[in-house]
């Protein structure tokens, strides 16, 4: 039976106006609602489902990010996972981190831990990147399922049904794997407030970057973050010669 | 030690008995709980309500003049760091799922709570609140219970009702008072939502007048059990409870041998068997909280099913609706919150006369009127749980006034909240009509607003009656009395003098109030003063007579209403301020509005309780009400004769 790594990521809750610093280093975080990272609900639910389904023993819940990021490991906890991970990230450095480092943390915690499955959201939200999980599985050398919107187990075979642009594809992979929760893998349950107390009694280990061999620097910098241009007026056109004189203008054409 | 004096109350032998008949004959009938420390009769486990000599209530104290504001000031918490850590917790997940599960447009259009979002309720712990863990409860304290009904009070009060009726009074009685057999048996399955319960008092012929009610529970021959029957009307959740709060007559055989008919109270499980409900009622409002006819047809109760003593069912009743009142502040102040937003929502979009409508300064006045109502009733509603987590026994009057507030203030902001959505706010899809609707049973329910105010009055002037009474009667004739005036101090009589020329003394109350706020705090002081000097002249012009003088009780009320409020928002402020809240500032000027208003309010209202035009009006308005029922038609005759 796996062990399932789930990570989950505290970020701006999706319901929330955005709004960039005025300086243009980010966006206004300081105050502002957060909360688990939708696909990574949907990943710890698929999680608590393969445990209740006997194909899995255990659930660990894994965030890297500041003091506040074991709020979301506590939500995971909430929701069914067995225990937690959180791997301080001061708060100087919470802005500078990667897919990268990220994914050689949860290289070095599926050695440790003994990992079979690690199931991540596809995305998060806040950077869009969408390369965690296929770092990690590269890293790794284990197959990789992303997007998923179906994951079948059976013995050591998982089956996973990917959603891509053309429609729906089916893998196969032998485990252990990567696999990355799209949107429709599942519907999450929610955290009753039975479990929200009961949470409080299970384990949550702390450990540093370092612990994990893990240098929190980075070849990427963020040189300035902007609002995407207001929405301009249209104007309306007599006809098609003035549509292509106007294109013309406008150097579209 | 009490005397028997020739003020306002009796007080040898005030059994809770004598007060009940004391105040029924003076025509009010209503019932209060008080009962002395003199008082030989026995006693039960049972939690009393403590009126006794000495209290630190604020509002017990009002009624002698004193301001008392150790319960009040500073801003009382009364939850630790890890207890507000828990309940902050539990804040997300609950209120996802009143916003994203919870329909509360299709409970009201089907009159019911939608199956699956009731399951979720049971799944979510919503009806186990304050059980013990032990028992499957989540153990809540009253701050973190009120915290959390605040989001169901956002969200949907039908829901709220249909949880509230449940827990804060269906099975409260057994929470509280119950023996420790009683609560391993029934709490667990109540706390899962396996068990629904509920609160069974009212009958066609007693609501307000509680204790007339006909029910009957005859004990058998060998003392082993009781039987039941009687009917209840309009029970919350009586058609899906399984286990019934249910108060009936019992007989009982007092010290000289005389019978007399006294109130128990008992818990009757539906598998007694004899219980059955009528249809669920259509209301106007809360429509997916179930209410009901309950009738009891021959029940076998088993002894041990009272709860408390035989004849201590008034008692028990008092206790539980004393208990469960300061849910309702925390709930109202919820929605309100939700019909501010919705106005403010509003008011920011929308566009007339070329400008939006938050520029025009008749609608800047609404929302801010709107925002301290709120203010106020939040106040004084975490004042009042911080006092009962506190360990406080004497808390009834404050949460009297609290739910006479709150529900008072939220139906002037959701009525507000309507106005200013303009003819969108009278459409159903809009959501502010349905709350408008399930606001209007809050001044009903739980004790009617009206009753409340006498009670208020009554207890207050009671208190007054137990501590003051020697002193009253020796004022009344000084000459005769000056042995008492000294003994008392003549530090009084130079108190009384100096608060009738309207100075404030440096009581705490001014101490403990921020600058921002401390011309509030002075306003306070005088109402204080003032308070205190109405309530002796008014026990000492009309001793008795006052129990039937409702329209004065209910000017009294409203002081005592203002006041509290006006002490709540002053300590709110001032702890604002005290924490550097970005708020403070805001906070202090919707203090200072509020203190301002009800500083007026309440002088004036007590000018008039000595105006003898006010006893003609109250007069006139007795002739009026006298001739309309003795002719049962209106009264002026049509302008046109016909």
């Amino acid at each position: 039976m796996s062990r399932v790594l789930v990570g989950v990521k505290r970020v701006i809750d999706y319901a929330v106006k955005i709004r960039v610093k005025p300086d243009k280093s980010g966006v206004v975080t300081n105050g502002v609602k957060h909360s688990m990272n939708p696909f990574d609900e949907i990943a710890i639910e698929e999680a608590i489902r393969l445990r209740e389904k006997k194909v899995a023993k255990e659930v660990i819940a894994f965030s890297c990010g500041p003091t506040k990021s074991q709020e979301t490991i506590r939500t995971a906890l909430a929701m069914g996972a067995d225990r937690g991970i959180h791997v301080i990230v001061p708060d100087d450095k919470v802005d500078k981190l990667t897919p990268l480092q990220v994914s050689k943390m949860i290289v070095k915690l599926v050695e440790k831990e003994k990992i079979d499955l690690v199931i991540l959201g596809k995305q998060a939200i806040d950077g869009d990147n969408n390369q965690t999980a296929q770092m990690v599985a590269a890293l790794l050398d284990w197959p990789q399922g992303t997007f998923a919107s179906e994951l079948k187990i059976e013995g050591e075979t998982a089956s996973v049904i990917r959603e891509v642009d053309g429609g729906l594809e089916t893998v196969e992979l032998k485990l252990p794997a990567v696999i990355s929760a799209d949107l429709r893998l599942n519907e999450p349950r929610y955290a009753t407030l039975p479990n929200i107390m009961k949470a409080k009694k299970k384990k949550m280990e702390k450990l540093k970057a370092a612990d994990l061999g893990v240098e929190l620097t980075s070849q990427l910098q963020v040189v300035s973050v902007s609002d995407p241009p207001k929405r301009e007026a249209g104007i309306k056109v007599e006809n098609v010669e003035e549509l292509v004189a106007k294109l013309k203008e406008g150097g579209v054409i | 030690m009490l005397k028997s004096t020739g003020s306002l109350f009796r007080h040898n032998q005030l059994s809770t008995l004598g007060a009940i008949n004391y105040i029924r004959n003076g025509g009010v009938a209503m019932t209060t709980t008080t009962t002395t420390t003199n008082n030989k009769r026995q006693l039960s486990t049972t939690q009393r309500m403590q009126v006794g000599k000495e209290s630190n209530s604020f509002i017990q104290n009002l009624f002698l003049g004193k301001c008392n504001v150790s319960q009040v000031m500073p801003y009382p918490t009364a939850l630790d760091e890890e207890q507000l850590e828990f309940v902050e917790s539990l804040i997300d997940p609950f209120t996802k799922f009143m916003t994203e599960v919870n329909d509360p447009f299709k409970n009201d259009a089907d009159a019911e709570i939608e199956p699956r979002t009731l399951e979720g309720l049971k799944e979510m712990g919503a009806f186990g609140l304050q059980v013990p863990v032990e028992l499957d409860g989540l153990g809540l304290t009253n701050t973190q219970y009120a915290r959390l009904v605040e989001i169901v009070g956002m969200n949907d009060l039908g829901v709220g009702i249909a949880l509230g009726a449940h827990q804060s009074i269906g099975f409260k009685g057994i929470l509280i008072q119950g023996t420790e057999e009683q609560k391993a048996k029934y709490l667990p399955k109540l706390a899962t939502g396996e068990q629904f319960a509920a609160f069974c008092l009212t009958e066609p012929t007693s609501g307000s007048d509680a204790a007339s009610i006909q029910t009957r529970a005859v004990k058998t021959d060998d003392g082993k059990a009781y039987i039941l029957n009687g009917g209840k009307i309009w029970i919350s959740n009586g058609g899906i409870a399984e286990i019934f709060t249910v108060f009936a007559k019992t007989k009982m055989t007092k010290e000289d041998g005389t019978e007399v008919d006294k109130v128990s109270a008992f818990i009757v499980e539906r598998a007694f068997g004899g219980v059955t409900n009528g249809p669920p009622e259509q209301k106007m409002g809360i429509k997916c909280s179930n209410t009901a006819e309950v009738h009891f047809e021959d029940v076998r109760i088993p002894a041990e099913n009272l709860i408390g003593l035989e004849g201590e069912g008034f008692k028990v009743a008092m206790n539980i609706l004393n208990n469960g009142r300061f849910g309702m502040g925390a709930a109202l102040s919820g929605t309100m919150k939700t019909m501010i937003m919705k106005a403010t929502d509003h008011v920011t979009d929308r566009v007339q006369f070329g400008s939006k409508l938050h520029d025009f300064q008749g609608i800047k006045e609404k929302l801010a009127r709107m925002s301290v109502l709120h203010y106020v009733t939040e106040s004084m509603a975490y004042v009042l749980c911080a006092s009962m987590d506190a360990g406080h026994k004497d808390y009834q009057l404050e949460a009297a006034v609290s739910k006479i507030f709150a529900s008072e203030a939220a139906w002037t902001v959701a009525d507000e909240t309507l106005q200013i959505l303009g003819g969108m706010g009278y459409m159903k899809d809009c959501g502010v009509e349905r709350v408008v609707r399930d606001l209007r049973i809050f001044r009903i329910f739980e004790g009617t607003n009206d009753i409340l105010r006498f009670f208020l009055t009554l207890t207050g002037v009671q208190f007054y009656g137990q501590n003051m009474g020697d002193v009253t009667k020796a004022l009344k004739s000084p000459i005769a009395n000056i042995p008492t005036l000294l003994s008392f101090g003549s530090g009084y009589v130079a108190k009384r003098a100096s608060t009738k020329m309207g100075m404030s003394d440096n009581t705490d109350l001014n101490k403990l109030s921020h600058p921002t706020v401390a011309d509030s705090a002075k306003l306070a002081s005088k109402c204080i003063k003032s308070f205190g000097i109405s309530v002796e002249n008014m026990a000492m012009k009309y001793q008795k007579k006052f129990i039937g003088m409702q329209s004065h009780q209910t000017i009294m009320a409203n002081a005592v209403i203002d006041i509290f409020g006006m002490v709540s928002v002053i300590s709110r402020a001032s702890d604002a301020q005290s924490k550097g809240h970005d708020s403070a500032d805001n906070e202090s000027a919707m203090a200072n509005i509020w203190c301002q208003e009800a500083a007026k309010r309440v002088e004036d209202g007590l000018k008039t309780l000595e105006d003898p035009q006010f006893a003609q009006r109250v007069k006139w308005m007795g002739d009026i009400s006298k001739d309309l029922v003795e002719t049962q038609n209106i009264i002026p005759t049509h302008p046109l004769g016909f």
